[in-house]
């Protein structure tokens, strides 16, 4: 097939010449690395990946990159990508975003764009602080959280990314742990593929300023018993033995044993995240515990690009104008002479 | 309907103004429009302004109800709507009221004698009528029972309510002033048939009412004369009445055809700029991307992403937008994209004056950015011409690769004006500096010797993947640098991209005296005003008195400097506290410059422009 991509690609044919400054140690290099190797597997021609970032730690992702790629101003990323989406829709835009980023100073921006979904992924870096300003709480921490700008504790109750998401319509939005690169590296492709804006919340330690803030999720020795990584269709079972699972009980997700109780794997939910309803998917969010990792709504809709594209065509196909001249000359004219 | 008198022959005269007021719902606009559109195709020349409440349907009868159209029309070039009136139809008494103080002395004012009711002087505020306590003796009043005469002449017509009926008294008064200025009703009589295709009692109900209006008159004995504009001399061609703002819209239209490129439009709606989206949305069949946003801000960075990817990006705004956009636009400058950002001033400060003109966002056009931040200033000085500077502006972005903003304002983007139509053939090309390959040594910051642009390497490109961003870059690589002579070097260089812009615009020609004793200096919106003040002072005796209106802000033009040198005295007239002087004085400190400035939100008038440059005379 000519027209598909013929050049295969490594994941080094990816990497800038840039050298990459974040803190040793410290998430956004798996992000890198993980979306370096998710990329070849995209079946996307390099020339028409572009990565657009805001202002912030996450921000200087674009330069290390060997894409196309705009380090944007503070907040505005989704309305610099949404221009780019809008000019050329071939193109396969990503959006670099963090907590302050997207929900602070962009926030009018962030769901905005989730309304319209235009078809763009969007990868929220969410280390519950401000990173390159060196450490004050951002709107993703926590209650009583100690930072810079908080000595004696945070005051201002937090958002949920996804629920804020799916309040402004996320179609698509997954979640996954900042040391998790192959589930990670999966979920940059499933993201591609959908068709819409999709959101990624990366679960990402500052190990600076908010070291170990998700530990008690992602953490090897008990993510498998903490964690619960949702794939559509499946179960959601989840713990070392994979004996946990989730069922509804009343209008509340319970956490249940299978073999206690009667609860057998049949009684156990199964995740739809192609479900048009987000009831379901805002239980998944909220929930405390486990925390509910993967694709958790991924629901296909009209994008933004289909309906303007349809529009065009249809006021193209009755419009009695060709070029502006046919415009400039239209209506009421007068000849002086 | 019959004549009952033969008419006589109607007085010549060169030029007259007319302001039609009534309630918002009362349909001045259109009664105003098509008096204008009728004197254009009758060959007149003509300018005209609408003056409406900010209220979208203000409590009828209210004084700030008040919904103008004033016209200007002419056998004689006519370049503004108008100071004075000649003619004032007012529709009730808070239009009589509002405007009365515009009226020349011993003129005309027909006002609807049955919109003259208590309550409706009270809402007007007037403890007495003035149709009966003689304070409108110094004036000729045309007292007509409008609303039962158009009642009256509606009674045959069957399937009418009553509000069609009284709304169509504005067709009454239109006939009326058809007959004293010895117009045709062809051109709208007409226009029902267009307008109201599906409604044949609507047609038959205006045409009915028009008709009326323009016999009462014919037998009104109260209208003594009529008077008769002939055609004025204009350049052959074909024509169009034209509002700025639609103008400027077809200006990038053109400009988008002419460089071969598709248009982005990110915009958010604010007075008086939204009249540019509006336009854009419609043309679709061309390709045109016209994308609401969430704020001002989401407009500009749309445009930002649009103009990265290739599309000659425009963004619209007015003052208060122009300041949320400031961030925006620096990085623009920084990653040296082509962008277009149109202002449509407006009075400010803060949220000020928004249906009102002024000139007040040059400064923040020229410095409103952090850091040293310089684009492209210019300025459109008609509302035909914004077509043209709509399309140098991207010209000018696109070619130099940099931002340029567009200064239009209120009086103009609403004003309306004849157009001599141009063809997208009839417009200076455009280069744009899209590169498809290049070489292993290409550099996202390589630029042109002439010029200093560099080139447009877009998405889809292969090859050409790099990244920019509002961090300072490295002076050839683009990457990102804190080098502090690379810093300093790249400081140096944009200012110099956009100071060698001057060795693409047109030298600064001035009108009437090429050298002499006062030299008038203007920009933007403001020309029609100083053109026609001067050419009075001209053709008065005044022939050492030039005039020079700049539509290139920054840079200024090159030959600036030799212009000055020519005058004994200059003045700058802006509608602002003196924000083009500051700029003038700071390329031009050897000069004295005198300002004559106005901020009321409203034009220019004739009279003090001639008695200011008078007295600097002395």
């Amino acid at each position: 097939m000519e027209n598909t991509v013929a050049k295969k690609y490594n994941f080094k044919d990816f990497v800038s010449d840039q050298e990459v400054r974040w803190c040793p140690g410290c998430d956004d290099y798996v992000i890198l690395r993980s979306m370096q190797k998710a990329l070849p597997e995209m079946g996307v021609k390099k020339e028409d990946v572009v990565f657009i970032s805001g202002i912030g730690c996450s921000s200087r992702f674009p330069y290390y990159m060997d894409t196309y790629g705009m380090h944007g101003i503070h907040g505005r990323a989704p309305a610099i990508a949404s221009g780019v989406k809008l000019a050329n829709p071939d193109l396969s835009v990503w959006v670099i975003t963090g907590d302050g980023d997207a929900m602070a100073i962009g926030g009018n921006h962030f769901i905005h764009v989730l309304r319209r979904n235009l078809d763009l992924n969007i990868i929220l870096f969410n280390n519950e602080i401000y990173g390159l300003t060196k450490g004050q709480f951002s709107p993703t921490s926590l209650v009583g959280q100690k930072t810079k700008s908080s000595p004696y504790g945070n005051t201002q109750p937090p958002f949920q990314p996804g629920e804020l998401a799916i309040g402004a319509h996320s179609r698509f939005f997954a979640r996954i742990g900042g040391n998790t690169p192959k589930e990670m590296t999966q979920l940059f492709i499933e993201a591609e593929k959908f068709k819409g804006t999709s959101l990624i919340e990366v679960l990402q330690n500052c190990v600076i300023f908010n070291d170990g803030c998700f530990t008690q999720f992602t953490d090897k020795a008990v993510r498998a018993d903490k964690q619960l990584f949702v794939e559509h269709g499946e179960p959601m079972i989840f713990g070392k033995e994979k004996d946990k699972g989730l069922v509804l009980n009343d209008l509340k997700i319970e956490v249940v044993t299978i073999g206690e109780n009667g609860i057998t794997e049949e009684d156990i939910l199964i995740h739809d995240a192609k479900e048009k309803d987000p009831t379901l998917h805002q239980m998944l969010i909220r929930l405390e515990y486990p925390l509910v990792t993967g694709i958790i709504r991924s629901y296909e809709d009209v994008t933004l690009e289909e309906r303007e594209d349809a529009l065009t065509e249809e006021v193209k196909s009755r419009s009695s104008f060709s070029k502006v001249d046919d415009l400039l000359f239209s209506g009421e004219t007068y000849v002086v002479d | 309907m019959s004549s009952t008198k033969t008419k006589q022959q109607p007085e010549v005269i060169d030029a007259v103004v007319i302001r039609f007021v009534g309630d918002s719902g009362d349909g001045m606009q259109l009664t105003g429009t098509q008096f204008t559109d009728t004197s254009a195709m009758f060959g007149n020349d003509v300018a005209t302004f609408p003056n409406y409440p900010s209220e979208i349907r203000a409590p009828q009868g209210s004084l700030y109800g008040v919904s103008g159209f004033q016209v200007h029309i002419g056998s004689v070039e006519i370049s503004t709507p108008g100071d004075n009136v000649d003619l004032l139809v007012a529709m009730n008494p808070a239009g009589l009221k509002t405007n009365i103080g515009a009226v020349k002395p011993g003129h005309t004012i027909i006002v609807d004698t049955d919109a003259f009711t208590k309550k409706n002087l009270e809402k007007a505020l007037y403890e007495t009528n003035p149709l009966e306590d003689g304070s409108l003796e110094n004036y000729r009043v045309i007292e007509v029972a409008m609303t039962s005469l158009t009642k009256e002449a509606l009674k045959d017509v069957e399937g009418l309510d009553n509000k069609s009926i009284t709304r169509s008294k504005n067709m009454f008064a239109l006939g009326m002033v058809y007959w004293m200025y010895d117009r045709s009703r062809d051109y709208t009589i007409d226009f029902f048939h267009k307008k109201f295709k599906s409604k044949p009692q609507i047609i038959e109900a205006n045409t009915k009412v028009l008709n009326a209006g323009y016999y009462f008159a014919e037998t009104l004995e109260l209208i003594p004369n009529t008077y008769t504009i002939s055609p004025a001399k204009m350049a052959k061609g074909t024509y169009r009445i034209i509002m700025g703002n639609t103008a400027t819209a077809w200006g990038f239209l053109a400009a988008a055809e002419k460089s071969g490129l598709e248009l982005f439009l990110g915009s958010y709606p604010i007075t008086p700029a939204t009249d540019i989206l509006h336009e854009m949305v419609k043309h679709k069949h061309f390709g045109v991307k016209a994308f609401q946003a969430e704020d001002e801000i989401a407009g500009i960075t749309s445009s930002i992403g649009a103009s990265f990817a290739g599309d000659l990006a425009i963004t619209t705004t007015s003052g208060p937008g122009l300041a949320l956009k400031g961030e925006a636009l620096g990085l623009a400058m920084m990653v040296e994209l082509p962008l277009v950002v149109v202002n449509v001033q407006r009075g400010g400060p803060s949220t000020g004056l928004p249906t009102k003109t002024e000139q007040s966002d040059l400064l923040q056009a020229m410095y409103g950015r952090n850091g040293e931040s310089p684009v492209i200033v210019i300025a459109a000085s008609t509302p035909a011409n914004c077509f043209d500077y709509a399309f140098i502006a991207a010209k000018l972005a696109l070619e130099h690769m940099t931002p340029v903003v567009l200064l239009t304002d209120g009086y103009i983007a609403n004003g309306s004006a004849p157009w001599k139509i141009k063809t997208v053939e009839d417009m200076p090309t455009i280069k744009n500096r899209i590169i498809k390959e290049a070489n292993e040594s290409w550099h996202p910051y390589n630029r042109d010797d002439e010029t200093l642009a560099r080139d447009w390497a877009i998405p889809g490109t292969p090859g050409l993947e790099h990244r920019v961003g509002g961090l300072e870059k490295d002076k050839v690589t683009g990457n990102v640098s804190y080098v502090p002579e690379n810093h300093e070097y790249m400081v140096k260089i944009r200012a110099e991209k956009v100071k060698r812009v001057q060795n693409f615009i047109p030298e600064i020609e001035p009108e009437f005296a090429q050298e002499g004793d006062l030299l008038v200096i203007g920009w933007g919106g403001t020309y029609g005003s100083l053109h026609t003040a001067v050419k009075e002072m001209n053709e008065a005796g005044y022939d050492n008195v030039g005039f020079a209106h700049f539509n290139y802000i920054n840079p200024l033009p090159k030959n600036t400097e030799d212009l000055l040198k020519r005058f004994k005295k200059i003045v700058v007239c802006e509608l602002n506290y003196g924000q083009f002087a500051k700029v003038l004085k700071i390329n031009f400190n050897n000069y004295n410059f005198v300002q004559f400035n106005k901020v009321q939100g409203l034009p220019f008038g004739n009279n003090e422009l001639i008695e200011k440059f008078k007295h600097l005379l002395q």
